[in-house]
């Protein structure tokens, strides 16, 4: 597909913007010539209909949703319902300006304020912060709220965070900004926090632990009660990732288990849509112990009054520019209106279920390293399907049977990993043929390999040599090539 | 629920294959006790048509949508071509996952690699990548990076930068152990570098500043030694002024919320982030880099993905993942729909318009720029009397200003901060200056 610097220019936009209404003053005049642009500007300059099908050809080479089975582990993609983004639209909140006053913007306030209390009862903690913006995001306030409470006890030799071999990499990356070292907790047979190797770990310089409830491996902690006292007992807190929430919804709350920190993915769990990478939301659910440090600003409620509090010299500040992403926080907010506590209770029921359907039929072809009961998802192995196929072969062969593939090679601990999360937005029928595609997919690996070395072949491009673009790496047009 | 496809029979029917009798039992490894203590949010299932029945009230409340909108201070109410969000509404960009799977992700790695090459050509800088958070968090991973790169743990940072970024950059800051040393301003409203210290791993500029000021970057780089230059900048303005990268900076960073993206509130916004290529192994960020497949026909995949967290965990740039990928799009396309000539066009109505405004206040007794410095689309104006008055006399008129706190917050007690974009008409503007002089 060639970029829209390719595009043939034409005489341009003209007519987009009015003809200025106010006197005109000369450029130089107004700003000191030597401010003034000098350099080459390469935007192309292209009719409306140019644009139009550019990008109209750019979105049939994507996969989306709509457009298929997409069973990507840890990621919950799950349907994304239509309303959510008339409400995201709806003029009175997309045309608001954050420094707004707050008298005239109570619309927005309001919600927040009570999207604040609902994710704070779901999570059955104390106190929320729609701030952070993604999960990773999420977890690095975690770890700043984790910092600030250990400096005002006077602790701050506690440096270290403890994680479980099956952690998202994304926990690592965030503990080590808020300045934590990591050590790496091995999982027991059965995928599950190894007790022993955790009580060994223990001591006075650690200052938490960061578990994912469910794990990665789609297991639920049978000792999550344990583990997160014998945490608490040593002096340490507890991080939970959110990041498989929708395995538990309507069924549990992470303050019951334990947790301190607890963050929401509301582009997974809350079905507003993943944007190909973003924008989502990682808002912060904490128990008592930290909620004075949470972000400012906070959203306030007196006398059926909304405001913001600024104003909390305990605060580790702000993560991000205003009050999060309030685009992202509208489309969940009108998402749990909908669902109620039944929905939401019918949402974990269903997604369980379709795991554990799935699960149980394809463990007869591909091994399963941690058999039993799984929750939202699981963890299969594309290892010994076949000599010299790999779990990368039966991904790119599932692109040509028109089905997003899974995550693949993680979690670490399992070789060759496929981790398979079909959420409660598919039907038996999908998963039956899911099913019947992998099942397929083991058949062609032994009788002809080929198929799946080769595959893609029915995608938008082959395979991709992603070696050459770490080695040569060409990251903008290369405008003087066609001159050469 | 119309969100689930599975009917009654199919349940049970999965049930038996997976060989249980319930739902229940497919919940029977959650301990006990914490489903015992579960306590429901006593919400009741609406419809659709309720809901967006109430959120349509919600969205009314917020009655500031409804005033001439002379708000800034980094956010702006700029246009957005129609065709930005009809082309951003496809489902097949909307509801993907990040571009894990190059083969069926063309769409967004392409549109990822043009728009760090639209960052590139607006900044003249020789890499960017495929987006941040917002414009504070990516100051704040540059200033980080800065840091990874000199290691002197302390940066220069202007007190004439926006109060959301200087919040968020305190905070990481704080949590990286880095010192912020503060640059103070002359009377023109420009920075005054004249006592730095010695030992810096990077100086910040912001330009246009807090006060609406360009900053002059020329000849800065050779006085600043082995720190880093880091230029926070409008890209609106990036049309009609020289780009950061002609004086020699060495990470530039933006807020892109004005190239197509509605104010939301403040959310989602747009970080840009921009570098030399000798720093890329230190960028935080997705990349989309263009290779081959295996027909040897050109396509695009995440490139120099060892710099992130899913492969080097704890030792990562940085710990973003998802980021503002829909977002970048949207500048995309606007962008690509504008062009070089639109983009000069808007930044010149934004230019010429807020002079005009500026002009007429002036002529006005008692008002005055607070600073001779030269401005884009923002202005500071010293008041006569009380700001707050002068405040809720425009909020009657029917005008959306920022309230006097803010600029409080940054030392003027009598102040008013005004920006002006395309969209203001020359007859609001001239109900502004009325409304202004009518005021005693």
């Amino acid at each position: 597909m060639s970029t829209i610097f390719e595009c043939r220019c034409s005489e341009g936009i003209g007519g987009l913007f009015p003809e200025l209404d106010v006197p005109a003053q000369g450029v130089e005049q107004l700003i000191d010539p030597l401010l003034v642009r000098t350099q080459l500007l390469r935007l192309p300059d292209l009719s409306e209909p140019q644009v139009a099908r550019h990008y109209t050809a750019l979105s049939k080479m994507n996969f989306g949703v709509d457009d298929g089975f997409y069973p990507l582990g840890s990621c919950t993609m799950k349907y994304n319902p239509k309303l959510n983004e008339d409400v995201a639209s709806l003029p009175g909140f997309a045309g608001l300006h954050p420094r707004s006053d707050v008298l005239r913007s109570q619309g927005a306030l309001q919600l927040l304020f009570e999207l604040t209390g609902l994710l704070r009862d779901i999570a059955g903690m104390a106190d929320v912060s729609l701030q952070p913006v993604a999960g990773a995001h999420g977890e690095m306030s975690g770890m700043f709220l984790f910092k600030k409470y250990f400096e005002a006890r006077g602790e701050s030799a506690r440096k270290r965070i403890l994680l479980p071999d099956t952690a998202h990499g994304t926990n690592p990356a965030s503990a080590a900004l808020a300045g934590f070292s990591v050590t790496e907790i091995p999982s027991d047979q059965v995928g599950m926090i190894d007790l022993k190797a955790l009580e060994e770990a223990l001591d006075e310089t650690v200052a938490g632990v960061m578990l994912t409830v469910p794990n990665t491996l789609g297991i639920f902690e049978a000792n999550i009660l344990q583990v997160t006292k014998m945490i608490h007992t040593a002096g340490g807190l507890c991080y939970f990732d959110g990041a498989n929430l929708n395995s538990f919804l309507g069924q549990a709350r992470p303050g019951d288990m334990g947790a301190d920190v607890f963050h929401f993915n509301l582009h997974k769990t809350m079905s507003t849509p993943h944007g190909g990478g973003g924008p989502g939301a990682g808002p912060i659910a904490v128990s008592d112990l930290l909620a004075d440090y949470l972000p400012v600003p906070r959203i306030l409620q007196e006398n059926g009054v909304y405001g913001l509090d600024w104003d909390n010299p305990d605060s580790i500040g702000s993560v991000h520019s205003f009050y999060g992403n309030f685009l992202v926080a509208v489309r969940a907010f009108a998402y749990i209106l909908q669902l109620g506590d039944e929905g939401l209770r019918t949402v974990s029921e269903n997604a369980v279920l379709n795991a554990n359907y799935l699960q149980e039929r394809l463990k007869k072809t591909y091994p399963l390293p941690y058999d039993g009961l799984c929750k939202h998802e699981f963890v299969l192995s594309g290892k010994g399907i076949a000599d010299g196929i790999t779990t990368l072969d039966i991904a790119k062969r599932l692109i040509d049977y028109g089905v997003h593939p899974p995550t693949v090679y993680f979690p670490l601990t399992v070789r060759e990993a496929l981790m398979i999360e079909p959420t409660e937005t598919e039907s038996k029928e999908t998963l039956d043929q899911f099913a019947e595609i992998l099942e397929t997919i083991a058949v062609e690996a032994k009788e002809d390999p080929q198929l799946l070395h080769e595959a893609p072949r029915n995608a938008p491009v082959r395979r991709l040599d992603q070696t050459q673009a770490a080695k040569n790496p060409v990251l903008t047009y290369p405008f003087d090539e066609k001159a050469e | 629920m119309r969100y689930i496809p599975n009917t009654s029979d199919d349940r049970r029917e999965m049930l038996a294959s997976i060989g249980v009798s319930s739902i229940e039992e497919l919940f029977a490894d959650i301990p006990s006790s914490l489903r015992e203590n579960f306590q429901p949010l006593g919400l009741p299932m609406r419809s659709e048509m309720e809901v967006a029945s109430m959120l349509g009230t919600m969205a009314d409340r917020n009655n500031s949508t409804d005033a001439v909108c002379l708000l800034g201070g980094g956010i702006y109410d700029h246009y957005v071509p129609s065709i930005v969000g009809h082309l951003l509404s496809r489902s097949e960009f909307s509801t993907a996952y990040t571009p894990y799977q190059p083969e069926i992700s063309q769409g967004t790695l392409t549109a990822m690699f043009e728009f760090q090459t639209f960052v590139c050509e607006l900044t003249r800088m020789e890499i960017a990548n495929a987006s941040m958070y917002d414009g504070a968090t990516a100051l704040a991973e540059a200033v980080l990076m800065a840091e990874r790169i000199r290691k002197k743990g302390v940066v220069a940072v202007p007190l004439s930068l926006f109060s959301h970024l200087r919040r968020v950059l305190d905070t990481y800051c704080w949590a990286t152990e880095i010192e912020i040393h503060e640059i103070p301003y002359k009377e023109d409203g420009t920075v005054e570098l004249t006592s730095l210290p010695e030992e810096l791993s990077a100086i910040v500029i912001q330009t246009p500043n807090a006060f609406g000021v360009i900053e002059s970057l020329a000849g800065l780089k050779d006085r600043m030694g082995e720190a880093l230059l880091i230029v926070s900048c409008h890209p609106l303005s990036l049309g009609l002024l020289q780009p950061p990268g002609a004086f020699g900076a060495d990470i530039v960073v933006a807020e892109g919320q004005s190239l197509g993206l509605p104010m939301g509130y403040g959310g989602p916004l747009l970080g840009l982030f921009a570098t030399r290529r000798e720093y890329l192994r230190q960028m935080p960020g997705r990349v989309s880099g263009r290779t081959v497949d295996a027909d040897g026909n050109t396509g695009y995949a995440m490139a120099a993905q060892t710099r992130e967290q899913h492969i080097r965990r704890q030792r990562a740039t940085s710990n973003i993942c998802t980021n503002s990928a829909l977002c970048a799009l949207a500048a995309t396309i606007y962008l690509a729909s504008i062009g070089s000539a639109g983009l000069r066009q808007v930044g010149e109505l934004n230019l010429q318009k807020a002079h005009y405004l500026a002009d007429g206040i002036t002529a006005i007794d008692g008002y005055e720029l607070a600073f001779s410095g030269t401005f884009f689309n923002e202005f500071v104006l010293n008041i006569p009397g009380d700001a707050a008055v002068i405040h809720d006399q425009l909020v009657q008129a029917g005008f959306a200003v920022e309230a006097p706190d803010d600029l409080r917050a940054v030392g003027f007690e009598n102040a008013l901060r005004l920006a002006v974009t395309e969209k203001r008409t020359r007859e609001e503007l001239d109900r502004l200056i009325q409304v202004l002089g009518g005021i005693r």
